[in-house]
């Protein structure tokens, strides 16, 4: 990815987060959200991989997203009053924040050796991540399976009217 | 160089797009006229000249849409309303650029893909736009702090998410028939001949999803038999009723963008795509022994015609069941959705599944 | 990967600061995706795939979890109108 770009794509990326966390209005939070959702699938995209990036839109930015529109809409959400906890509490929140952001970007540096090595054929691509999941993560992809099983019977169960 | 032919490929693609949208709303216009046995909407003059009868109503239509006023009602999100027909409409307008308009056209040494963009994961990027498509649907059904919009706005979004999850899967059959999400690679491949003559398009190997994808598309334009969220005899114009003026406009043509999506998918995927039987690169190889050379422009040209021409047939049948059906009830629609295509495109999966285990040979 | 950790940041402080629990959700989300995008960055340094499939998955998990959170949520909503995160304590000392 081009420097320009990538320094765009991030500012517009950390731009949409804030949106998301300081917005007042819910419903121009999950826009923000959507947004940022986009953005970073397109980043995805940018880091060679390709069908991760387009999952990410049909999953997240598709479905998630509206899931939560759905219930903003339905418990009739307007904008909030008082929609943050009290000013001395978020100077505090500020502060750890920002030392948890430098203490994480530092621990995740990478030795600058394998910065070099060329990506494989196919990588990224649809058959790569299919093979890597039917024979080395199959038994985590059957897990998942259940807990999504699990997870349609709760949700169902929790959100059902009583009597 | 690159840049310029990818931009003449995607502003040709998308001008196509615009003229059968355009031609859509003529047949809208005419073909429900000789349905319900009248003539259509003739009235209109450009400069006292009325002779040209319909197509004057087709300039003047748009017209009166840009002419008038945008009235945005109070107490609306005013960024939300501007932005719901955005949202409608630009997803849609960008999945046509991994449509295969052609095989390839040979100019001098250059070898040029008639597709705008060659991602290999065509097939799940036209899914993910065609699910970014709902956003339009639900904020503007929300932006118009109007109660009877908000229920169309989300009965429609319920119901295209719902028929997103049948077409998605009626589209896992096609991916296991043809083993790649390429559409360009897909279109390539029906181009084979089933046992020397029958060329080997996807309504052959691919009969019941072709019913799910077809009926499912026609449930996420939201058209009739589907079209509750509209319903112009109960809810006003439901989701968009606060719409007007160039707004209303961009939904419309919205609903129009999607009918020709559908259209271009179904023939891509299930009829051949740019295909023109016996048509190989080079010329007509007919089964029969004879061929007919013919240089790569002209053969480029029968197959964007080809396209064009299967394209519009797409469009006109879904004009005509649009007239010809009653409207679903919307707790019929769900139960279609989820109880009927659902379990269906399911079964299809499993059946293809054992036919390329039991007959793998014959497949692509 | 420092933009990963940003946003990471940004997640955490949504979810201490806001008080309106659908909010406090959308802010999870942001992290999850924050550390979906270091597995890519990471994967893609490596050359190996793994930090794909492990994307793919997290992202399935937070799908379902996200579910199950908003059928909570309207739950709590229907038994006591509020959204409020300082309102929902009937479990605190």
């Amino acid at each position: 990815m081009s420097p320009v770009g990538f320094f765009v794509l991030a500012a517009l990326a950390v731009a949409s987060a804030l949106g998301v966390v300081l917005n007042r209005n819910p419903v121009h939070g999950a826009c923000a959200l959507v947004a940022h959702l986009f953005l970073l699938a397109v980043f995805f995209v940018g880091l060679d991989a390709q069908l991760v990036g387009v999952l990410q839109v049909i999953v997240y930015a598709g479905a998630v997203v509206v899931l939560f529109l759905f219930v903003i809409m339905l418990l009739n959400l307007q904008a909030d009053q008082r929609s943050m906890v009290s000013p001395p509490l978020v100077f505090a929140a500020a502060a750890c924040v920002g030392a948890l952001a430098v203490l994480i970007s530092g621990g995740l540096r990478e030795p600058e050796a394998a910065a070099g090595t060329a990506l494989p054929q196919g990588y990224g691509e649809t058959e790569e991540l299919a093979r890597l999941l039917f024979t080395r993560y199959a038994l985590p992809f059957e897990l998942t399976s259940l807990l999504l099983l699990v997870a349609i019977v709760g949700a169902v169960v929790l959100a059902r009217k009583r009597g | 160089m690159e840049l310029a032919i990818v931009a003449v490929k995607a502003v040709f693609i998308l001008l196509l797009v615009l003229q059968v949208m355009g031609l859509g709303v003529f047949f809208e216009r005419k073909v429900s006229a000789l349905i319900q046995d009248r003539i259509g909407a003739n009235r209109a003059s450009i400069l006292g000249f009325a002779g040209l009868g319909m197509i004057n109503t087709l300039v003047a239509d748009p017209v009166k849409f840009l002419l008038k006023e945008d009235v945005v009602p109070a107490g609306a999100d005013r960024v939300l309303h501007f932005l719901a027909p955005c949202l409608a409409v630009i997803p849609l307008l960008v999945t046509f650029a991994v449509v295969p308009f052609g095989d390839v056209l040979v100019l001098g040494e250059r070898v040029i893909n008639l597709q705008a963009a060659a991602l290999n994961a065509g097939l799940l990027y036209i899914l993910a736009m065609a699910s970014l498509g709902v956003y339009g649907v639900i904020i503007a059904g929300w932006a118009s702090n109007n109660r009877w919009s908000l229920l169309g706005g989300v009965r429609g979004s319920a119901q295209m998410i719902s028929y997103e999850i049948a077409m998605g899967l009626a589209l896992v059959g096609t991916v296991l028939t043809w083993q790649t999400l390429d559409l360009q690679a897909i279109a390539r491949a029906q181009g084979e001949l089933l046992w020397g003559w029958l060329p080997a398009w996807g309504i052959l190997y691919q009969p019941l999803g072709f019913v799910i994808f077809a009926v499912a598309g026609i449930a996420e334009s939201k058209r009739i038999p589907f079209d509750l969220p509209e319903s112009e005899s109960e809810l006003v114009s439901g989701y968009f009723t606060e719409y007007s003026g160039s707004k209303h406009l961009m939904f419309m043509m919205a609903d129009f963008v999607e009918v020709v999506l559908v259209a271009v998918l179904v023939t891509t995927l299930f009829f051949g795509g740019w295909q023109l039987p016996w048509l190989a690169r080079d010329g007509f190889h007919f089964p029969w022994g004879g061929s007919l050379l013919l240089p790569s422009v002209v053969v480029a040209l029968l197959q964007v015609t080809s396209f064009a021409v299967k394209l519009i047939f797409f469009t006109w049948l879904q004009i005509v069941v649009r007239w010809t059906l009653p409207r679903f009830r919307y707790d019929q629609l769900m139960k279609l959705g989820w109880k009927g295509l659902l379990p269906l495109a399911l079964v299809n999966v499993v059946l293809t599944a054992l036919a390329i285990l039991l007959w793998g040979e014959h497949v692509a | 990967m420092g933009l990963s950790a940003l946003l990471f940041a940004i997640g955490v402080f949504g979810v201490l600061v806001r008080r309106n629990v659908i909010v406090i959700f959308m802010a999870i989300e942001i992290m999850l995706n924050a550390v979906n995008l270091a597995f890519v960055a990471i994967a893609r340094h490596r050359g190996s795939m793994d930090g794909q499939v492990i994307v793919f998955f997290v992202m399935t998990v937070a799908a379902a979890e996200a579910a199950v959170g908003l059928a909570i949520i309207i739950a709590m909503f229907r038994n006591r109108e509020t959204t409020n995160a300082d309102e929902l304590s009937s479990l605190r000392w």
